[in-house]
């Protein structure tokens, strides 16, 4: 009893110390902006100084706001299929097939994974000006991909790790050539790890800000991390907090959206039954 | 439905070993064969190479006319079974079974009324909407051959399908697995390590060890006359015993006392020495039950170590001494089996009705006729009744 006492103790301490932040910028988006500019320290709105939707309705009118919201969500999710496309084939050749070179591969994309985003920002910048890509949607497409690559081939090639290679073989005996054997049994039996590394992808390119505030320079390119540090009310020596809380709030729900809808995907255990355990 | 014919093959793993040897087998079309030896003999790789999931280093391989060796697996028209089943566990059963079928682009009412008979012969009925996850050993194990048997297959292959099943049910899908074939009709390899299925099941079987075929026969015939000592001790159950023996006349002098053969068989033995002589358990008999049934044959005198009752009959251990001669190639025999000598000794199979007690010097009643002579050096069965043993690859040369 005493032991079942301190488990809930222990999560309610961790859930404030993760989710008071959280809170606390809803509670900044519904409070108006002269609210803020007085102070008004208290978690709920003072006496008048609540603002409804307001905030939202600003946000969401802006047409900066509006195209960053949808630079980002098309930059994520054409680098997430891409990335994870690429990732499953690599990742399958690896965990199957015997190759020279093989080890190289898994340690030079585990190297680029640990390589420092900052120092390559200059030399990107330099290059994609010169070859045209500088703030358009491939210029950030292509070194999300690069960046998450690396963590896709590594889950991925786990996963493949875990099927047992008879039911390839199975397939192959039941009349599948390799192909259909690799989309017809392998892919649906890795669809946890395929999961698993969409989420992954998609969070990457979602939170990244050095690439989105370096490689972009207008509303053609420019994701929401990036944008919603540019957004500026009318006031340039008076930051409109609310309408940022407002906007940091709003990026927020296509994550949690994305990650509602792959969780009930990544259901572990998919492979129990194929073999005798 | 196709007969399948491997001449002469080979496999070799990049370090030169060869994991399979100079194998030459003819299934006949309809025939259920079985490729039976200890593990690491080579029968599982040389299924996998009739499937076609292991290239073939060498030797033709032959499926009814087709020369199969270059073709992929799924080009050669075979169903198999795995050891672990392999289903698929995405899919419900029904798609499962229907997978072939899928894969070969047949017309959805077929592919029903086909996934239906198959279901109906397996009993699986009322699991077909069912994922594999959530059935029982027996239960995967019927899809894995509803699967095969979903489509007009040339033949079938099963890699020790029953290793993985508790005793009782495995015996009851021995029986199941027996009657389908007699059913179908259909051309059946069938890889095990375990002899009682190779001896049960099969039409013929083929004995390997270490990649090099030993017997090839029926299995009354390998065990009434096995071609070496090795299929002498591999199969049976308890397995022979094999005693250190010297010929003279038609006398073989055993560590126990003396036993008459006959002529014929005294006779190929003369004059090599040291022998191994091969005696089943069950030709062994308690001599005061052996006299009444007025059977006739030498006796002896033993010391009894162990008794083990089982009711209709009875194992009794008599231990003996070897000479250094022979317990070399004893030894090897058994690191051959898979097995672990711990003392020589030997078993006798007795009624159930015998009174012998443990520690009791004891009349033991041998059946002379059917003693095996086997070479010590080479482990050849002098003895051999060449007409009745089926092939002996090597043994062919000499007598033609």
């Amino acid at each position: 009893m005493r032991n079942k006492i301190g488990i809930v103790v222990g999560c309610v301490l961790i859930m404030i110390w993760c989710l008071l932040p959280v809170a606390w910028i809803i509670s900044l988006s519904f409070k108006s902006e002269a609210a803020i500019t007085n102070g008004s320290p208290g978690f709920f709105p003072a006496e008048g100084g609540f603002a409804g939707w307001d905030n939202y309705q600003a946000v969401w009118d802006n047409e900066q706001f509006r195209r960053a919201i949808f630079n980002s969500i098309g930059i994520s999710l054409i680098a997430t299929v891409l990335s994870v496309v690429v990732a499953t084939l690599a990742a399958y050749a690896i965990a199957r097939l015997e190759f020279r070179g093989k080890k190289a591969v898994l340690s030079l994309s585990l190297a680029i994974a640990m390589f420092p985003v900052v120092s390559l920002v200059g030399p990107l910048f330099d290059m994609w000006r010169a070859i045209g890509l500088y703030d358009t949607w491939p210029g950030l497409i292509i070194p999300y991909m690069s960046f998450t690559l690396p963590l896709a081939i590594w889950t991925l090639s786990a996963f493949f790790r875990e099927i047992p290679w008879e039911m390839e073989q199975a397939a192959q005996v039941d009349g599948a050539t390799s192909w259909q054997a690799f989309r017809k049994v392998i892919v649906p039996l890795a669809a946890p790890g395929v999961f698993t590394a969409a989420i992954l992808t998609f969070f990457f390119a979602w939170n990244d800000f050095v690439f989105g505030i370096s490689l972009t320079s207008t509303e053609n390119a420019r994701p929401i991390p990036a944008s919603l540090s540019f957004f500026v009310g009318s006031d340039p020596f008076n930051r409109p907090a609310s309408l940022l809380a407002a906007g940091a709030v709003i990026a927020t729900i296509p994550i949690i959206v994305i990650v509602l809808i792959f969780q009930r995907k990544i259901v572990a255990g998919l492979t129990s039954g194929a073999v005798k355990g | 439905m196709a007969a399948i014919t491997m001449s002469n093959i080979v496999k070799q793993y990049g370090d030169g070993f060869p994991a399979v040897n100079d194998v030459s087998i003819d299934v006949a079309d309809g025939e259920f064969m079985i490729l039976v030896g200890p593990s690491g003999c080579g029968k599982s790789t040389l299924l996998r190479m009739i499937v076609g999931l292991e290239d073939i280093t060498d030797g033709d391989m032959m499926i009814g006319d087709r020369r199969v060796n270059d073709l992929p697996p799924r080009e050669r028209n075979l169903a198999m079974v795995f050891q672990n089943y392999a289903l698929y566990p995405h899919l419900t059963v029904y798609e499962n079974i229907a997978f072939p079928l899928r894969l070969a682009k047949t017309p959805d009412e077929e592919v029903d009324k086909l996934v239906r008979e198959a279901s109906a012969t397996l009993e699986l009925d009322e699991h077909l909407e069912r994922k594999p996850g959530n059935l029982s050993g027996g239960q995967r194990q019927r899809v894995a051959m509803g699967r095969a048997i979903v489509r007009q297959a040339d033949a079938f292959l099963f890699d020790e399908p029953l290793s993985n099943l508790d005793a009782k049910l495995r015996g009851q899908m021995r029986t199941e697995i027996s009657r389908l074939q007699k059913r179908l009709g259909i051309t059946t390899v069938y890889v095990t390590h375990d002899q009682t299925e190779a001896m049960t099941l099969g039409d013929r079987v083929a004995v390997l060890k270490r990649g090099v075929l030993q017997q090839l026969a029926t299995p009354r015939e390998l065990y009434e006359n096995p071609g070496n000592l090795f299929v002498a001790g591999f199969i049976g159950s308890p397995p022979m015993n094999f005693l250190p023996a010297t010929v003279e006349g038609t006398t073989v002098d055993l560590p126990f006392g003396k036993v008459e053969i006959p002529a014929d068989k005294a006779e190929r033995a003369a004059g090599k020495g040291l022998l191994i002589a091969g005696i089943r358990p069950e030709h062994f008999e308690d001599a005061s039950l052996a006299a009444e049934d007025g059977r006739t044959g030498s006796t002896f005198r033993a010391t009894v170590d162990v008794v083990e009752w089982l009711g209709n009959e009875t194992y009794a251990y008599l231990p003996f001494e070897s000479p250094d001669e022979v317990t070399g190639q004893l030894q090897q025999l058994e690191k051959d089996l898979d097995g672990e000598s711990l003392r020589t000794q030997l078993v006798v199979s007795l009624d159930g009705a015998s009174r012998i007690a443990e520690g009791e010097e004891a009349e033991i009643w041998v059946d002379g006729r059917r003693v095996h002579l086997f070479d010590p050096s080479t482990g050849e069965n002098l003895t051999v009744d060449r007409e009745r043993a089926g092939r002996i690859p090597g043994a062919e040369a000499t007598t033609g």
